[in-house]
């Protein structure tokens, strides 16, 4: 129960707990019904009763008088039922459930959508699952995407490599919108695979009947049989229940906060589509399935910092990163590659110290050009490595990887200008803008 | 087949067609024990949707994006899902949005989150609850109240209480007003196929008050002056007009039946008629209830394939369906056909159910031979499933999953038969006639809407508004009556017809006879509009001009419907040139004593014969030719005096 000090007393004293049917009577009013859970963070003196009604009501307990009527059950959210059996005619799917949306469900006791499904409720939840491969299921953890850490997606790709090694045929993850880029640029430059591995999640939660969640799943794991063995994101490809695009995972952006769309392709266009759990069309080629031996490389340094230029930034911001033992700084400049001419001395001292510096673009379409303007020809003398098409998410993790890697500034330098899992793209197409 | 035969009305069947003609049987409504509730939405007029920025007017502007979405049944809040969202969900959920690029925006499209509850339709609630005599909740929780049959983008209809308790004084007397709910309208449905239904978004999420009384109504005049009493008292507050924004549901049982939930009766005239045909149908219900039991009947499981029997058959609809399929109904046989509400039988309440599986209808042995199916045919069917005379056959056409599912709807409804009347969500048809929508919804549809924060309902939010409550429309009435000096009718119209805001404004402006004003409103409006003259022109400016000619003397007040016909002949022109063209301004006393002179004159021998006996005739003779240019007093006056004249 998460009734505090007014309120808790309150129903203390009555010996009422959640669950339990009351009447609670006042100056001119009494409602009867079943004492639901507040929200953590919601007003005190206030208590929530469902009524017959189905609805539920807030009442100001000042002055009021409660009444236990009888002792009640607390409700329970899950699916009950027996386990599952599985097909040996059908491929092995392995779903990892990390937490976010697409495996959240609405917790009356913090009164938000929140992250407790279990991968196995989701399964029970969309049986048409089962119609496509059987399926291992587990928690990996619980978060929000917003508290991801490196650390977990080394977690993630250990994870991972254990259900290829143990004959999964494909990898579903479900994972929180808000950085499930970060996390397929990851496991991309972590694992090379011969299977797929699907990451995906949902824009509305799965406690409602319009969810997302259903079809991107379902489609992930269309994707997890096809042939397409890359780490790859998939999403809805519009607003629509129909089409899902499977991005490459180092070229893919969240770019809306709500829409179920939400996910595109940038500097490039999804390598497929889905439909009804299977490919509709291929647009890129790929890596194909069994082409790669399983290698794992996870080794990453997560004292990387991303910054972005701006109007009227200080050079402070540079050395403070330097005074403060960042290993790498990932800049998002401005235009074709750019930040003000009077931070350059500050970058050359990161240089100086060994410190990789590697430029993005915050127009996030198109490739950086330090060649064009003065301030890139100073920038690339002052030891800017150039992170070509790559979005500054993907150039992020990529550093922290080759810094995993190598503490040699060269050797960084040649891992983030090599490309190692689909993120840097030569020819700019004129379809991948806006697309 | 048993389709819906009172729509169009069956032929020879008087009973089939509008109310009116129906026999009315009085009845004992005490008796019956007939308890009937009221469930009213009305739309708000605020500036904006309940829970975003768009507009709430309705557009019929061509859509910008068709977006295709499905929709899938979730576990509630307590645990269960739900038996109607269950029973929607068998069917396949596919739905088309119409959306518009600025009418429309991602809230109503289920992508962006919803925006903050909308204050104004708060207020208006806190209003229409004070007018009511409710007591506002302390906090108000917006809920999810699942509803997947496509109307809302997301599955649920936000909703939430924001007030009980109150009462409402009728002259049947006093009703109590269970609670006043603010929700958001589904979307509209335009069209439905087998690819999917559509919707336009253009409604989704408009404010809706919906009121509802507790089920202590038991008289069918009664519930319709309820509805029509809380329907003026809506009215009084900033609501929406015009079709389609206040929608009446009726709750209604009797004691040998069960509750039922009529939803859309659009006419308030015709309640008093759906509740009869209910109760009808409910006894119906009850006696065949009655019998099966007597009968010892029964339902039998098992799904039989009739193809065989029916290879040959000339009956288009048989043949063209990839398969036949039939279930037994033991001891049913002639209650299939009997009759529960005019023009509708047992059979219909069957095919009701087996419709909601996609097939358009059913056959059963009570209405057989017909539809091209022939004699020896059904004698073949009786004889091929080995039936004896007591009992009935149900015959579906379609495809097989199609059919199975059906027929096993027709065998979940053919149970219930035992236990009379089924607790149902029904519609209201045109004719006073229901049809099954769906099973009553449990209240476990509801789960707390954790986009919104709880609101908190204070005192300072509802004592300003509960100071100054609108005038209800009763004591509107009163108080114009007594201070315009209207006659009871007029003021009872100038109310009724929410005329009296119009009403007001226009004797504030210009000095006239109040009736005048009143009887221009009530009925000469009216009038023009029957005789097909657009009336629409005739906004609150427009009839100050006219009622100025007036004050001013201009005019007569019996040219006043003919200046309007002019007028709205010549909208753009000004009143008073109008007026003159059409030779409807009064004329001065001295062309008007020349024009009495005139005619006095040419029958003097009538005036030296009759004396003022002539007054009469010679009046009637003026007004003919002075009707509308000359005030009548004055005619009189002028008649007189020329009788005088001539008599010496």
């Amino acid at each position: 129960m998460t009734y505090k000090e007014i309120s808790k007393e309150f129903l203390d004293k009555a010996n009422v707990t959640v669950g339990d049917t009351i009447r609670v009577t006042k100056e001119d009013i009494a409602y009867e019904g079943i004492l639901l859970d507040r929200s953590e963070d919601a007003k005190d003196a206030y208590i929530v009763i469902k009524l017959d009604s189905g609805y539920n009501v807030g009442v100001n307990i000042e002055s009021a008088a409660i009444e236990l009527l009888e002792k009640g059950e607390q409700p329970k959210i899950g699916f009950e039922g027996d386990r599952i059996e599985k097909d040996p005619n059908k491929s092995n799917i392995s779903i990892i459930s990390t937490g976010g949306t697409v495996s959240s469900i609405i917790d009356y006791k913090t009164g938000a959508v929140h992250p407790k499904f279990t991968a196995e409720d989701l399964l029970r939840a969309n049986p048409e699952l089962l119609d496509l491969a059987n399926y291992d299921v587990k928690a990996l953890y619980n978060i929000l995407s917003e508290n991801m850490k490196p650390e977990y997606w080394v977690k993630a790709a250990h994870s991972i490599a254990d259900d290829i090694n143990n004959g999964a045929d494909g990898i579903v993850i479900a994972h929180g919108t808000d950085t499930m880029h970060y996390t397929s640029a990851a496991l991309s430059f972590m694992i090379k695979t011969p299977v797929p591995i699907v990451v995906t999640g949902a824009q509305r939660s799965s406690d409602r009947p319009s969810t997302d969640a259903f079809l991107n799943i379902y489609n992930s794991c269309g994707a997890a049989l096809s042939d397409i063995a890359e780490v790859t994101v998939l999403m809805h490809n519009s607003l629509d229940d129909g089409d899902c695009a499977l991005h490459k995972g180092t070229k893919v952006r969240k770019m809306h906060t709500s829409r179920r769309d939400t996910f595109r392709s940038i500097d490039s266009e999804p390598i497929a589509l889905l439909r009804d759990g299977k490919v509709k069309s291929v647009n890129l080629p790929y890596t194909k399935r069994g082409e790669n031996e399983l290698e794992l490389n996870t080794e990453i340094e997560s004292k990387v910092a991303l910054i972005k230029s701006y109007p009227g930034i200080s050079s402070e911001i540079i050395d403070y990163h330097i005074d403060n033992g960042y290993k790498g700084l990932l800049i998002e400049g401005t235009g074709l590659g750019h930040v003000p001419d009077y931070m350059i001395d500050s970058l050359q001292r990161a240089n100086d110290e060994g410190i990789p510096v590697v430029m993005t673009s915050q127009c996030l379409y198109g490739t950086i050009n330090m060649n064009v303007y003065s301030t890139g020809r100073l920038l690339q003398d002052a030891g800017v490595i150039s992170g070509m098409d790559m979005t500054p998410e993907t150039a992020y993790v990529k550093l922290a990887w080759a810094l995993g890697q190598s503490d040699e500034l060269d050797e960084v330098k040649r891992i983030i200008q090599t490309n190692v899992a689909g993120e840097l793209t030569e020819s700019s197409s004129l379809k991948y803008f806006l697309n | 087949m048993a389709k819906n035969k009172s729509k169009k009305g069956k032929k020879g069947n008087k009973n089939s067609s509008k109310g009116n003609d129906a026999p009315k049987i009085e009845r004992n409504w005490e008796e019956l024990g007939l308890m009937m509730g009221l469930e009213i939405h009305q739309q708000l007029n605020t500036k904006h949707k309940l829970f975003c920025p768009c507009s709430t007017e309705l557009t019929d502007d061509e859509f910008d994006d068709g977006i295709i979405r499905n929709l899938r049944p979730t576990q509630s809040e307590l645990g269960q899902i739900d038996r109607a969202a269950l029973q929607e969900s068998l069917r396949d959920m596919t739905f088309k949005y119409e959306s518009f690029n600025n009418h429309t925006c991602l809230v109503e499209t289920d992508d962006e989150p919803p925006h903050a509850l909308n204050r104004e339709a708060l207020d208006i609630c806190i209003t229409i609850a004070s007018l009511l005599n409710m007591k506002m909740v302390d906090e108000f929780h917006t809920m999810r109240k699942q509803v997947i049959d496509g109307s809302n983008t997301g599955g649920f209809q936000r909703t939430g209480l924001a007030a009980t308790d109150g009462y409402l004084d009728t002259p049947y007397g006093r009703v109590a007003i269970e609670s006043l709910g603010l929700e958001e309208d589904a979307a509209r449905r335009i069209d439905s196929d087998d690819e999917f239904t559509e919707f336009r978004l253009d409604r989704l999420g408009i404010p809706l008050a919906e009121i509802t009384t507790d089920p202590s109504m038991h008289h069918p005049e009664q519930i319709k002056e309820v509805a029509y009493m809380i329907g003026q008292v809506l009215r009084s507050t900033n609501v929406k007009r015009g079709l389609g924004t206040i929608r009446q549901d009726v709750n209604i049982s009797i004691t040998r039946g069960a509750r039922v939930e009529i939803k859309g009766v659009q006419d308030l005239d015709l309640m008093p008629e759906i509740v009869e045909r209910e109760v009808q149908r409910q006894l119906a219900l009850a006696d065949i209830k009655d019998e099966l039991i007597k009968r010892n009947a029964s339902v039998e499981d098992t799904i039989y394939d009739l193809d065989e029997v029916f290879k040959d058959t000339s009956s288009k609809i048989l043949s063209s369906a990839n398969c036949i399929k039939g279930i037994i109904l033991r001891g049913f046989d002639g209650l299939i056909g009997k009759e529960i509400q005019p023009g509708r039988r047992f059979g219909t309440e069957l095919s009701s159910y087996a419709k909601k599986m996609g097939v358009s209808g059913l056959f059963h042995t009570d209405e057989l031979p017909a539809y091209g199916i022939g004699a020896e045919e059904v004698e073949a069917m009786k004889e091929f499933l080995k039936i004896n005379p007591e009992d009935a056959i149900i015959i579906v056409a379609h495809d097989e999953d199609v059919a199975v599912n059906a027929l096993n709807e027709v065998i979940r409804r053919a149970n219930m038969a035992f236990d009379g009347v089924v607790e149902e969500t029904r519609k209201a048809l045109d004719d006073g006639n229901t049809e099954y929508m769906r099973p009553l919804p449990t209240a476990n549809r509801m789960y707390l809407e954790t986009d919104i924060p709880l609101f908190q309902i204070t005192d300072d939010m509802v004592e300003p508004i509960k100071n100054n409550l609108p005038e209800l429309p009763d004591e509107k009435k009163e108080r114009i009556k007594a201070e315009y000096k209207l006659s009871e009718d007029l003021a009872n119209q100038i109310v009724r017809r929410l005329l009296g805001d119009t009403f007001e404004s226009l004797l504030s402006k210009v000095k006239v006879d109040p009736t005048t004003v009143a009887s221009v409103l009530v009925s000469d409006l009216r009038d023009l509009k029957r005789e097909k003259v657009d009336v629409s022109i005739f906004d609150e400016d427009k009839l100050v001009e006219i009622f100025s000619l007036l004050e001013e003397g201009k005019i007569s007040k019996d040219a006043i419907k003919d200046l309007m016909i002019a007028v709205s002949k010549s909208p753009d022109e000004e009143v008073g040139i109008v007026a003159e063209e059409a030779n409807l301004t009064l004329l001065s006393e001295d062309e008007v004593r020349d024009i009495i002179h005139e005619i006095a004159t040419q029958n003097e021998s009538m005036i030296k014969e009759r004396q003022m006996g002539a007054m009469g005739p010679l009046m009637g003779m003026s007004m003919k030719k002075l009707k509308g240019k000359a005030d009548g007093s004055l005619v009189n006056k002028i008649v007189r005096e020329e009788i005088q004249n001539l008599m010496n």
